[in-house]
């Protein structure tokens, strides 16, 4: 027998709002048209609770919370920004700018991404810690699609898609911390990849400018996500 | 009243954002009226002088040349805005910053040239092993970031910092604009 979800009620800055138990803190705030910033989460994806973005206080939790992995409970009280979340949240935006070599003047995604939206929501305008710099690789082996690993922030996406939507699980992550890395199969160039079906899901969720389609120049990639929920839908009706 | 000081300059930079700065346009009239350019390219004085106000700095500090210019520039200035992108995240010029010094050199004298392959000994500023943002080298007062700023940013700065202010610039202008 399906689960019954019960009516929950609580308050999100200071506002009387309610939701199904099953839901996240996120969902409901988004439901009453309240922003709380997001990077790694994408409706019709699994909830990963990895960039941090979404960090949230909940009275009486010693500790922030991750509003798209934290279901709601009932008299729950929920402040979704404050100077010290702020601050968090940047700290966090900069960090994953020096981790990486992100150039949004020669980026492919300039204008249309994620990292650089959120920057501009939140009004980071520098970094104050020092950029590493790394080298990355760049993968152009498949016919139509490029991995370039300088803008790459490691939400996660790509693989959740390829996994859960597509069934093909050829997107990994590797490593640990800032090593990370996204890979194809076990760490192979994805032109040679066997269980890729070329269907571009991990392409168009991405945020930034990691994953994009072939022959695209600056400013020109513009990623299409409508097919998630509907795909969603589609599969819930079945 | 006496007039505001500002002078600009550009270290590891393209000069885009000196000409997203004159398409002001006729609007340059408007804050020269409370304000002299005192340095720069776009006037014609050789020595930075005593006592700016605002020093706009467009670029990376990529060589020896720029550390000592940012150095003297900082000094000298009361309030220095970090101006576009390569001055803010190294940018462009920071995209040599994954190779040693070396291989770049070699490249540039040896491996593109087809006459006189020789690394030149005067007049070439030296390479620092990387292109760094301004802040990274000097305290910076004002971040003003865009490839290039645009000019109504740039014109919104400006009198506020005529007029004694700090322009607010969260929200305004972002990387890569
Ligand atoms: S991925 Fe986004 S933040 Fe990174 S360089 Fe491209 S546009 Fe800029
Ligand atoms: S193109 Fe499709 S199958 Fe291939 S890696 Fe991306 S999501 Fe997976
Ligand atoms: S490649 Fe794109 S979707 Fe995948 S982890 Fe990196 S930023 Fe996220």
């Amino acid at each position: 027998m399906k689960k019954v979800s019960q009516i929950q009620t609580l308050i999100i800055d200071g506002k009387e709002v309610g939701g199904k138990s099953d839901e996240s803190i996120l969902q409901v705030a988004k439901e009453n048209d309240i922003f709380i910033p997001t990077l790694c989460y994408l409706e019709g994806l699994s909830d990963y609770g990895g960039c941090r973005m979404c960090i949230v206080e909940v009275k009486g939790m010693p500790r922030l919370v991750p509003a798209c992995t934290t279901l709601i409970r009932e008299g729950m009280e929920v402040t979704t920004n404050s100077e010290k979340i702020h601050n968090y949240r940047l700290s966090i935006l900069a960090l994953l700018f020096t981790e990486r070599n992100h150039i949004c003047s020669a980026c492919v995604s300039n204008g249309h991404c994620e990292l650089q939206t959120l920057a501009l929501k939140l009004g980071l305008t520098h970094v104050e810690f020092p950029y590493i710099f790394p080298k990355m690789p760049v993968d152009a082996t498949h016919d139509r699609f490029i991995a370039d690993h300088n803008r790459c922030v490691l939400c996660g996406r790509c693989v959740r898609a390829c996994h859960e939507v597509e069934g093909a699980h050829t997107k990994d992550i590797m490593g640990r911390g800032i090593t990370s890395r996204v890979i194809t199969d076990l760490k192979e160039s994805w032109g040679s990849s066997k269980t890729c079906t070329s269907c571009g899901k991990c392409v168009h969720v991405c945020p930034t400018g990691a994953l994009t389609e072939k022959g695209k120049s600056v400013a020109e990639m513009e990623k299409r996500r409508q097919f998630l929920p509907y795909l969603k839908l589609m599969r819930e009706r079945r | 009243m006496e007039k505001v000081k500002i002078a600009t300059s550009w270290l590891d930079g393209c000069s885009g954002c000196h000409m997203s700065l004159l398409d002001i346009d006729e609007r340059i009239l408007t804050l020269l009226e409370s304000a002299d350019i005192v340095y720069g390219p776009l006037v014609d004085f050789k020595d930075y002088p005593q006592g700016v106000d605002v020093a706009i700095v467009e670029g990376a500090v990529s060589s020896d040349e720029d550390e000592e210019k940012i150095t003297k520039i900082r000094k000298l200035t009361k309030i220095l805005v970090s101006f576009g992108d390569c001055a803010i995240t190294a940018n462009i010029p920071g995209m040599r910053n994954y190779f040693p010094t070396k291989e770049l050199y070699e490249r540039a004298y040896f491996e593109n040239a087809d006459l006189n392959q020789k690394r030149p000994s005067i007049r070439i500023p030296h390479l620092l092993s990387h292109a760094r943002p301004i802040h990274e080298v000097v305290t910076v007062d004002v971040f003003l970031p865009g490839c290039p700023p645009p000019a109504d940013v740039i014109f919104y700065s400006l009198s506020e910092l005529i007029n004694g202010r700090l322009p607010d610039l969260k929200g305004k202008t972002r990387f890569g604009r």
